[in-house]
């Protein structure tokens, strides 16, 4: 584990929300939010907090849909899919990840030959 | 697409906001709660467990601020907290609010008022292509800067000049159109072939005149106004190629002018005919009755222009020196031919009506600091509890944009009602010569003019209050508060926006009061003629049926006996020109006997009938008047008046002296009979010039002017004049029948002069009130800010005669110098005004002692009620509000 946490690429948040509904199905808020911090390792700096802007905005932009439902400790709770245009969106900005990801990886091995 | 709905969403976000929150605020307690049993079961405390959660989640206030500010437009929403919050506070206090947005009305309606009027005159081009390359050229004598034209020079003028495009020249006349019920007088006017080609005007029906139509051969064609059209043919297409009697003469209808064509020199002009100079005058190099105008080159200034034809006149002077001697040149744009007389007034009523307007901006803006030293708490509350500076700000930028918004809104639309109700009051004779002034209305311009308005008020209205809440006040504000002490500096920047304030209403008094006394003046300038009693009208008589000299002769005198023998008239008689018309129709006379350098004598030449002194009650001064059978077998006399008799035989008696034109042919001498007073007969201001009078059967004309005297009311005698007439012969036209007071107060001066002296008073007397309002209003503030202070000058024994002292002296100090500063700005602007001065000095110590007078004692009025106010403080109760 890092000794500081990471913080957080701007765009990335939608991204991981959307992964996340999309392998874990419904989910509230603080499930998200939950999800994401196992997944990360405790490795991210996240305001859960954060998580309700991005939810609003995906929700603006039709990527996912909300409905009131019963969580369950029996109360009620607002649960978030990722919509048909969410999963459109999704393979985008995955396929955009992978080649970034891709690129920045040959860039530094590249370095990592010529240095010595 | 996606970017439009999620802004749609937030700005509906904005309306379901209660709800969204309550949502969102459950969402969230369920959040926490989740995170609070997560951490339970990790073994956490329940207190550690809940501020653990709270602090996973970034803190609850911070999270629900970013929601919500992603949720709706924060701009906007904080925009409408801030138009409710300025509305609150204009209800809350509705004198403020009502008193602001009047006085910010009356300043904007009456600048844009007068703005459209000015729009309309001044800026408004003529409605024709390229306006600005449209010249008006004359000749030029020594007191008719812009005198008419001979045909001939005409003729030359247009074929030597380099300058011009085009050149035209134009006739005003009147027809008698023979129609089905009769006989009747029409406006006309006589054109040459290229005129509407050179003004880039194309008729709506039928041709245009073409070339050489207006040659002495052409066939005589006619084109209608499209009033005219309307009016006789019901707006027929099949009238092109019809016929028409004008003064008995056939004319072939050739088009029809559009709809919107204007003329402004003649706009009533009915029937335009191509112009046959066949007339006695036309052949005649010395006789003047054409105006040119002309299509410049692209590229070539007006000066250049005139510099070009002053050449040419110079040239026919040295070619034709006895017609041509001494003719000058004018050459001016078309616009300012038509415009330049009124210009001085508009821009004199424009600079009034901005005058106002910066009272009114002024008034409310001490209203709005007197406003903002009260809220000064409320603002250093609010900064207190974390209200950022700019959010602040934001709210007085709300406040004076919704007043500026309201004051502008209701100007604009009371100056749309007030700019129709001018124009009514332009009488319809006036209304010919400016036709530009019958569209004007809001245009982009007037608008903009608004729009202008509005931001400066905007501006003004929120730095004001601005001003006052600098950071160091509004700690001040806080402390202080409660003793509610009036700053120094709000005293100070009050105390001068008033005397501003007082200065530019004593201005605006002292050029109404100058006005009123030129406009009072012209109407008591001696015209040396009585004009109470007196009718005129204009008659016309069909050249085709009065051919011979002996014939006119003898219709007018039947027709003057006729009239003269109505019952109620006690003398009826016949001129040239009606007085108080114009410095016109002038001669060049030589006197026979003197040696002649060849310069003109150039004089006013009217021809008159018999009695027409007596009618008039015009004063002999020597000599005789005309005996009533003096016609052209007579030998050829003249009459005098006193300004000709000082000017060219001093101290001589002129009775006797003999006369004649500039080359003394033997049948133009005429002798000398008497010497009449200085009728007048140009405008009231114009200076008086000699004139000579000819027997008018000596000299025939087939149109004149009646002058009637009668017992009873004038009024009554107009209606049968024509009928009279026409009794005689229905053909002949009976035009502009008139009362001579009418006559003289619907003349341009007059009425330039009233207009502008009524409507400077009415923004005079705004002004007035608005400043003593103001005043009021700096002096009720100043007394209610120094209740306490008073209270315990009262309970330490101060007597009421005291704190009346007190205020008054505040009062009178700042009137003072409001007075004083004003005094002396009225001496420059008057200055600015003397062109439109009559009579009166622009340092009138009269006017200039009213309006102090008048301002000092409506300042001291204004000061006296809340005075009566501070001295009825009961100081017990000033004392314990402590």
């Amino acid at each position: 584990m890092a000794e500081t946490k990471l913080d957080l690429l701007q765009g990335t948040l939608d991204l991981m929300v959307l992964q996340t509904l999309a392998t874990m199905g419904d989910l509230h808020g603080y499930g998200i939010a939950r999800r994401i911090e196992q997944v990360s390792g405790e490795e991210i700096l996240l305001n859960q907090g954060t998580i309700y802007a991005a939810l609003v905005r995906l929700q603006q932009r039709g990527r996912i849909a909300a409905e009131w439902g019963t969580s369950d400790n029996n109360r009620k709770a607002k649960f978030y899919s990722i919509t048909k245009s969410g999963h459109k969106q999704m393979a985008i900005d995955v396929a955009y990840w992978r080649r970034l990801a891709g690129v920045m990886g040959r860039v530094l091995a590249m370095q990592a030959e010529g240095g010595e | 697409m996606k970017s439009l709905r999620a802004w749609l969403m937030r700005v509906a976000g904005m309306f379901s906001r209660e709800q969204r929150r309550a949502g969102f605020d459950l969402e969230l307690q369920n959040h926490i709660e989740l995170q609070v049993e997560e951490n339970l079961r990790a073994g956490m405390g329940a207190f550690e467990a809940r501020r653990a959660a709270l602090m996973k989640l970034g803190g609850l206030e911070k999270t629900r601020q970013a929601y919500s500010e992603r949720g709706t437009v924060p701009f906007l929403e904080t925009l409408m907290q801030d138009l409710r919050f300025a509305g609150r506070q204009l209800r809350k206090n509705p004198g403020f609010s009502v008193l602001a947005v009047l006085m910010l009305m009356v300043g904007v309606a009456a600048s844009t008022a007068i703005f459209a009027f000015v729009d309309a005159a001044l800026l408004k081009p003529l409605p024709y292509p390229k306006p600005d390359r449209l010249v008006e050229v004359t000749e030029s004598v020594s007191f008719m800067p812009r005198a008419n034209l001979s045909y001939l020079d005409y003729l030359d003028w247009k074929r030597m000049n380099r300058e011009f495009q085009s050149m035209e020249a134009f006739r005003p006349t009147a027809y008698l159109l023979k129609t089905a019920s009769g006989t009747e007088p029409v406006p006309g006017e006589m054109v040459s072939d290229g005129f509407f080609r050179t003004l880039g005007v194309a008729p709506l029906l039928g041709r245009d005149f073409y070339a050489g139509e207006d040659l002495p051969s052409g066939p005589m064609s006619v084109m209608l106004s499209f009033p005219a059209w309307q009016k006789y043919y019901g707006g027929r297409k099949s009238v092109v190629g019809e016929a028409v009697s004008l003064n008995g003469i056939p004319y072939t209808i050739v088009g029809v002018m559009p709809k919107t064509f204007e003329f402004a020199p003649r706009n009533n002009a009915e029937f335009w005919t191509a112009l046959h100079a066949t007339d006695s005058c036309s052949l005649r190099r010395s006789c003047h009755n054409l105006t040119g105008i002309a299509r410049l080159n692209d590229g070539v200034s007006v000066a250049t222009a005139r510099a070009n034809i002053i050449t040419i006149a110079e040239e026919l002077e040295r070619e034709y020196p006895v017609t041509n001697r001494g003719q000058g040149v004018s050459v001016m744009s078309l616009s300012e031919a038509i415009v330049g007389d009124i210009r001085p007034i508009l821009l004199t009523l424009l600079a009034g009506a901005g005058l106002l307007l910066l009272i009114a901006c002024v008034n409310v803006s001490s209203l709005l600091l007197v406003r903002s030293e009260s809220r000064k708490r409320e603002i250093a509350v609010r900064g207190a509890l974390g209200a950022s500076p700019w959010r602040l700000k934001r709210q007085f930028i709300t406040e004076g944009l919704i007043l500026a918004l309201i004051g502008s809104g209701l100007g604009m639309a009371v100056a749309y009602g007030l700019a129709r109700v001018l124009v009514q009051l332009v009488s319809r004779d006036m209304i010919i010569h400016m036709p530009y002034l019958e569209g004007m209305g809001l245009n982009l311009r007037v608008f903009g003019f608004i729009m202008t308005v509005f931001l400066i008020a905007a501006v003004l209205f929120s730095l004001t209050p601005m001003s006052r809440l600098s950071s160091v006040e509004m700690r001040e504000g806080l402390t202080e508060g409660a003793r509610g002490s009036s700053g120094r500096g709000w005293r100070r920047l009050g105390a001068n926006l008033v005397i501003l304030e007082l200065a530019v209403a004593v201005v605006l008094l002292v050029c109404a009061g100058l006005l009123g006394k030129s406009f009072y003046h012209l109407l008591h300038v001696d015209l040396n003629f009585e004009p109470q009693h007196l009718a005129t009208a204009m008659v016309v008589l069909p050249d085709a049926v009065y051919a011979k000299d002996a014939q006119i002769v003898a219709v007018r005198r039947e027709i003057v006996r006729r009239v003269g023998n109505l019952p109620g008239v006690t003398s009826a008689s016949a001129t040239t020109v009606i007085p108080t018309s114009c410095n016109c129709n002038t001669d060049w006379i030589r006197f026979v006997g003197r040696p002649y350098d060849g310069k003109h004598i150039e004089v006013n030449q009217r021809d008159v009938s018999a009695g027409y002194f007596t009618t008039l009650q015009t004063k002999l001064v020597r000599g005789r008047f005309f005996i009533e059978d003096e016609d052209a077998g007579k030998p050829l006399v003249a009459i005098i008046n006193k300004a000709f008799a000082k000017k060219y035989f001093g101290n001589e008696d002129p009775v006797g002296k003999r006369m004649g034109d500039t080359e003394l042919t033997p049948k133009s001498i005429k002798e000398i009979v008497g010497v009449v007073d200085d009728l007048r007969e140009a405008s009231l201001d114009a200076e008086i010039v000699p004139a000579v009078y000819y027997p008018i059967d000596q000299n025939t004309d087939s149109q004149f002017a009646l002058v009637v005297r009668s017992k009873q009311d004038v009024n009554t005698l107009l209606p049968v004049l024509a009928p009279t007439i026409h009794a005689i012969d229905p053909g002949v036209g009976v035009v502009e029948e008139e009362t001579m007071t009418q006559y003289i107060s619907d003349s341009q001066s007059a009425y330039l002069h009233r207009s502008s002296a009524w409507m400077v008073t009415g923004f005079a007397g705004l002004a007035l009130l608005l400043s003593t309002l103001g005043l009021y209003g700096v002096i009720a503030y100043s007394v209610s800010q120094r209740e306490r202070e008073i209270g315990v000058r009262m309970a330490l024994g101060a007597q009421r005669s005291a704190v009346y002292r007190l205020i008054l002296g505040e009062a009178g100090r700042l009137a003072g110098w409001g007075i004083a500063a004003g005094v002396v700005c009225s001496v420059g602007a008057a200055m600015l005004l003397r062109s439109l001065l009559f009579g009166v000095q622009a340092w009138d110590a009269g006017t200039l002692a009213t309006v102090a007078l008048l301002l000092g004692t409506s300042a001291m009025f204004a000061a006296y009620v809340p005075a009566r106010r501070a001295a009825s403080i009961s100081p017990q109760e000033a004392l314990r509000s402590e």
